[in-house]
Parts: C-alpha cells; structure tokens; sequence
C-alpha cells in the first residue's frame, strides 16, 4: 500500500513538475510535506539541500530520499519510477507531434502561462524555506525574539555574493553551511 | 550482435558518467550531451540535437531524463531509451541511498546539524536568486497576463495554500485558451487580406 502511494505520489510530481530544474521543488513539497506529512519541513529543505549539492535532477533525488526512508530500497526504486515514468509517456507523445506536424507551439503556448506561475510556485516553496531558516518550525512571528538574526545575517550574505558574483550556488551552499554551522557551535 | 551490444553498452556508459559528474540539471547537462553524442560520437546531427532538446525542454520532468530517453530511442530504439534512463537515473539514486542512511544516522549530531542549520540560509538563498533571474524575466516581457498569473499564483500557493497541482492546471489552461485566442486572431488577420 504505501509502495502504491508512493509510486503515486513520484508519479505526479514527474507529470506537473514542467520547466526543469527547480520546478520540481514545490511538487515535491506539497505531496511529501503538504499532503503525506513523510518529511517535515526541516528535512525537506535537508533534502533541497543536499539534492542542489549531488548530481541528478532533484525529483530523482527526492524520490530516492524520500522511498528508502518511507520503504526503504524498493521504494526507492519505486519512487524513481514514478517519476521517471511520465517523462517517458509525455515525451514519446511529444516527439511524435513534433516529427509529424513539424512544430510544438500548443504546447509552446501552454508553457508562456506555466513560466510566470512556475516561479511564483518556486518563491512560494522557497520563502516557506526562508521562514524555516528564520523562524524555525514555530512559523512566521511578529516577536522578534524567535527571530534567528545569524541566519538573516547569512541569507542576506549568500544573496549579495549570489547577485554580484555568481558563483556557483554549492559553494555559497558549503560556505554558509561551514560559516554558519561554526558560528552555531560557538555560540 | 555484438555490434548492437556494443552501442546499449556505450550510450549506458555516456549516460551514467553524464549524469554522474554533472551538478545542475538538465540546462548543463543537454550541451554535454550534445558534446558526446552529436561531436564525439557522431551518433546524432546537430539539427536534430536541437528538436531534441526543444521537446525535452517542453515535456514535463527532469530535463535531463527527457533529453536522455529521446537520445536513447534515436540511438536504438525503445531498448536504447531504456538504457540511457537507467544510465541517468541510477548515479542519483546510488548517491542519494548512501547519503540518506548517513542523514538518518547523523542528523542528531551536534555539528552536522549546525551546518545543516547554517545551509537553510544558503538554499533560500539560492531559491531566491533562481526566482528574481526567472521574475525579472518574466516582468521584462511587459505582459499584463504573465504578470498576473504570477503575482496570483504566488498568493493561491502560498497564502491560501490551495495544491499547486490545481494551480498548474489553471494555469496551463488560461495558456491554451489564450493561444487558441491568437491564431484566431491570426486567422482573421489572414481572411481580411
């Protein structure tokens, strides 16, 4: 049963998660975070972490993470699957389009409405990260005593050096990991 | 025979070592494919290197697996699909096993949760930077309805919480009716001439 929810689960974040790269985060947080409760918030961003520091696109790592947690190696493996598994139906459906009508602008045309709600999907998932970092699991307070001032003092670090100098972001990832993590253990 | 053997074994082994040393998804890992398959072993011709990565690019997914499971099928066949997928998917899913069972015996550490505490800041970080390069774009193209999917698609997810899945169906619709709209449009400009 849970293999089932699982490949399910993998199954829909393959079919929505459109515009690559971090398009998959909000899929991912909403069916493993939202609607299941298999990680929570701190080890979902654990996750986003170590998944923008490994190779591989994140739904695969997500979907590796996530099954040998919840059922161990097999689901794994049948996570991967599923969300493995639209890219190979869609793709085969739009390649045969593509080669007989020569062009893809419907779906052209459908992607120019997904890019703009992509993103604010992305800013959703990655301020909900951000409260993470400065609130803790508690939420959003108006108290400024539950605000974590070195992890406001971090981001606002990471994001400058990101803007003016853009590196590559595993390294803004280690440096505020070591930074951070040293400031943390000395205080 | 073994010709054929020899093609599964080279485009498994081109897909595993791609996928296995490429951090970054599938916009920096489609140019090295191209490098590999198209330069190296002229398996594919660059035009056709395009099509592919504007279908992988359109297709919902990983990039890097649609990329994979067109180059696959051209190179040979359905077999060959299968092949070069297992060769993308299984550097990650080898990697993420073994860093999941260290997580999950280290997490209650002193130190590594002091660093893990001090990336949350990193990663939002990094989201955000992604999300203002993507934003900016999108507000550059001075389209009144682009700008309000995405300042109304960010207050359904994140204020009324409603699952993004709805969010992205509403949208991809309000897409195909709008592109319905212009040939139309288009359409009508043609008869009048």
């Amino acid at each position: 049963m849970i293999l089932i929810k699982l490949f399910w689960s993998f199954f829909q974040i393959g079919m929505f998660s459109i515009g690559g790269g971090m398009a998959a985060i909000p899929l991912i947080q909403n069916q493993v975070v939202n609607l299941h409760n298999w990680l929570t918030l701190t080890e979902f961003t654990d996750l986003i972490t170590i998944a923008e520091m490994t190779p591989g696109p994140i739904a695969v790592n997500a979907a590796t993470f996530v099954g040998i947690r919840i059922a161990g190696i097999p689901g794994a493996i049948i996570a991967t699957v599923g969300c493995v598994l639209p890219s190979c139906i869609i793709v085969s459906l739009l390649a045969w389009v593509y080669f007989k009508f020569n062009e893809l602008t419907v779906v052209q045309g459908v992607l120019s409405c997904l890019r703009p709600a992509i993103v604010a999907l992305i800013a959703s998932a990655g301020l909900s990260i951000f409260t993470l970092a400065v609130w803790g699991e508690g939420g959003f307070s108006t108290n400024p005593q539950t605000i974590n001032f070195i992890s406001v003092l971090l981001f606002t670090a990471a994001i400058f050096i990101l803007r003016k100098w853009k590196p590559h972001p595993i390294y803004v990832m280690l440096g505020s990991g070591i930074i951070g993590g040293a400031i943390y253990l000395l205080i | 025979m073994n010709h054929k053997n020899n093609t599964y074994i080279k485009l498994f082994t081109s897909a595993f070592y791609l996928s296995a040393f490429t951090f970054g998804g599938g916009y920096v890992i489609i140019p090295l494919m191209k490098k590999k398959l198209v330069d190296d072993l002229q398996w594919i011709e660059e035009d056709e290197m395009l099509n592919i990565t504007a279908i992988a690019q359109s297709s919902p997914g990983a990039v890097a697996v649609n990329a994979a499971i067109l180059l696959g099928y051209r190179v040979a066949g359905v077999l060959g699909a299968l092949v070069t997928v297992l060769g993308t998917v299984l550097p990650p899913l080898i990697t993420l096993s073994v860093i999941s069972i260290f997580y999950t015996t280290f997490r209650g550490n002193t130190v590594v949760n002091a660093v893990l505490k001090g990336m949350q800041a990193g990663v939002a970080a990094v989201i955000a930077d992604v999300v203002l390069n993507i934003g900016r774009n999108v507000l550059k193209q001075k389209d009144i309805v682009s700008s309000v999917i995405m300042v109304g698609a960010f207050f359904a997810a994140f204020f009324l919480k409603i699952n993004v899945i709805y969010i992205i169906l509403v949208c991809g619709c309000i897409g195909a009716v709008r592109f319905l709209i212009r040939m139309e449009e288009v359409q009508k400009g043609d008869d009048s001439q």
